[in-house]
């Protein structure tokens, strides 16, 4: 196959790609949504269309919120759009140039604008023990759910704090799960400094409600929860025994399978990799590439829209997803500037009411000390087996910041490329030089995004341009 | 390590580590291997230890396997197919060819 043009390249298929995808189609431009899961939907709609076909049943137990996730799914298949499942970006270059592949084959596409809609990734919770097997995150397990009717055999523990801790505990509940305790580090202090957000959160009441109608639920069924405010530590020798909860008190909780959560942060790899301006966010301890209102970033030729550009959650990404497409309709010459701030009002309006619960979530679910700067025997980096000492340790050395690090230590450098360390590296750092880490920085990171093959390479066409 | 709760939708035959499994169509590799219950999906190039599925999206790369004669493929990112033949992998540190 040859190099392909387009008008955009969509990048993701979750609620902000799908959304964003169709905007820009339905104003005239020639599309391209990329998504290297096999199926459209992104994180919160994973296979929404395969189970409302043959598990129909599944959609009230992974609730209506799921299942509304098939209007949007349709609005795609009902589009002019050419969609690629199944493929993964390894690289975009400033010029619009994206370059995927679907595992076997590498190709091109080149496309006038670029939207990254590719969302968010769990915050990776290092605690003693949890690379033992058995353990995983809270949203593996979900995604073991929607994608396959998985559930975990015998006893489950979950640890962590924020809405989707809640959430999987009580999906996998009702999916008949033996879940033994949720262990929250969510503690006084954070519902005082949650507090002077509540107000501003009462547009968005509903999430609150159902936030209490998870609980409520969870207890009802008898499930404990309880409080973990010093962190857990994980049991097991060749894989995962039991939970311990850190404290005076602390107890062991047997568990085959435990379950980690301590909220989502944007998937940075692209929009690093591109360069693009990034702030750091206080309350959450997280980068974000930082956009207009309509997504419009610090290249001109590339939009960021949904959870990758900050954590808002799937309706507010749907609405930014539209806003993205108008933006391009409109840098595209497509519309005029007065059409798209017009047919942009009710999606701002909406995204405003889907953030309003932002400010209380992200005061109330910090990341916990314990979490952001574990104890110096932890694992930090799973790929290399890099502890948090040893970070510590090379930033008393002299090495500075991230980057620098690797002249000491292979961190970030495995195959997941620093997904996994990198938070960790840049607050052990900051805090070992006194510093923030907006003055630490981050991992520069390269292409491929992804490890390639030398036989993707190999099958790519001539005519393609070398990357 | 897993179990499916509902098995409805087409069933492939798949081969891990040389033993015939079923599995349905729509699941990723790893979610087979872990209703498998094969434990681990491979061990670390640095100490050896054992390791499965940690994120099941595609960021972690624990899940590392070799599938149809590619090693190092994320065996969540890969739909299962008829006949498919997964290996797991011991201690491979490096992953593709290209830098
Ligand atoms: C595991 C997990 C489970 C979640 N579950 C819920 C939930 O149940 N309820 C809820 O309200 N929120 C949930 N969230 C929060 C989530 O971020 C939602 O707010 C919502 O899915 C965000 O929508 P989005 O379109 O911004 O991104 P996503 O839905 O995350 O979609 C991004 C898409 O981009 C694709 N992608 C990423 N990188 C690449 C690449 N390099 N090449 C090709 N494709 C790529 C991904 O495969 C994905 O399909 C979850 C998050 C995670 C990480
Ligand atoms: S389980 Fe994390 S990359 Fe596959």
């Amino acid at each position: 196959m040859s190099e392909q043009a387009c008008d955009v390249v969509v990048i993701g298929a979750g609620p902000a790609g799908m959304r964003a995808a169709v905007t820009a189609a339905n104003e005239g431009l020639s599309v391209t949504l990329i998504d290297e899961q096999t199926e459209a939907g992104g994180q919160i709609y994973r296979a929404v269309a395969r189970v409302a076909r043959t598990r129909p049943a599944d959609l009230t137990l992974l609730g209506p919120e799921y299942a509304a996730g098939g209007d949007i799914v349709l609005e795609l298949d009902a589009a002019d759009i050419t969609v690629l499942h199944g493929h993964t970006v390894w690289q975009i270059s400033q010029d619009g140039t994206v370059w995927c592949s679907d595992g076997t084959k590498a190709k091109s596409i080149t496309a006038r604008f670029v939207i990254m809609a590719s969302g968010a990734q769990e915050r990776p919770v290092p605690v003693p023990g949890w690379t033992l097997p058995g353990v995983m995150t809270a949203g593996a397990a979900q995604i073991l759910l929607k994608s396959a009717a998985m559930v975990p055999d015998g006893p489950v523990a979950l640890y962590g704090s924020g809405p989707l801790l809640l959430l999987v505990a009580d999906q996998l509940l009702s999916a008949g799960a033996d879940i033994r305790v949720v262990a929250e580090t969510t503690t006084f202090k954070d519902y005082l400094n949650a507090a002077p957000h509540l107000l501003g959160a009462l547009p968005a009441s509903k999430y609150l409600k159902k936030g209490i109608a998870l609980r409520r639920h969870l207890k009802a069924a008898g499930v404990p929860i309880i409080k973990a405010p010093n962190g857990v530590s994980i049991e097991g020798t060749e894989r995962a025994t039991g939970l311990r909860i850190i404290g005076k008190h602390g107890q062991t909780f047997e568990a085959e399978t435990i379950l980690l959560q301590q909220g989502v942060v944007p998937n940075t790899q692209a929009s690093w990799q591109l360069r693009l301006d990034h702030a750091w966010h206080a309350a959450q301890h997280y980068w974000y590439p930082t956009t207009d209102r309509f997504g419009a970033t610090s290249l001109a030729n590339v939009f960021i829209a949904g959870d990758g550009a900050g954590i808002f959650g799937a309706e507010a990404a749907a609405a930014a997803g539209a806003l993205a497409g108008l933006g391009v309709a409109h840098a595209a010459g497509n519309i005029s500037a007065a059409a798209r701030d017009q047919k942009a009002l009710p999606f701002i309006a909406l995204h405003k009411k889907a953030a309003a619960i932002r400010p209380l979530l992200d005061h109330l679910f910090p990341p916990p000390a314990h979490i952001l700067v574990p104890d110096d025997a932890t694992i930090i980096c799973r790929c290399e087996e890099i502890t948090a000492g040893q970070v510590r340790d090379a930033a008393k050395l002299g090495a500075p910041g991230p980057n620098q690090l690797k002249a000491f230590l292979r961190a970030g450098m495995g195959p997941c490329q620093g997904r996994m360390c990198g938070l960790s590296v840049v607050e052990i750092m900051a805090r070992a030089h006194g510093k923030s880490p907006a003055e630490i920085g981050a991992y520069r990171i390269r292409p491929p995004l992804k490890p390639l093959s030398l036989a993707e390479l190999a099958a790519m066409d001539d005519d393609t341009p070398t990357p | 390590m897993m179990h499916r709760r509902n098995t409805a939708g087409e069933r492939v035959t798949i081969n891990i580590d040389g033993k015939n499994v079923e599995a349905v169509v729509g699941e990723s590799v790893a979610a087979a291997v872990l209703a498998a219950g094969a434990g681990a999906t491979r061990t670390t190039p640095v100490s050896g230890a054992p390791r499965a599925p940690y994120c099941m999206m595609g960021v972690c790369f624990e899940c590392l396997m070799d599938i149809d004669g590619i090693p190092n493929r994320q065996a969540c990112m890969v739909s299962v197919t008829p006949g498919m033949k997964i290996k797991r992998q011991a201690g491979a540190r490096t992953v593709g060819g290209a830098s």
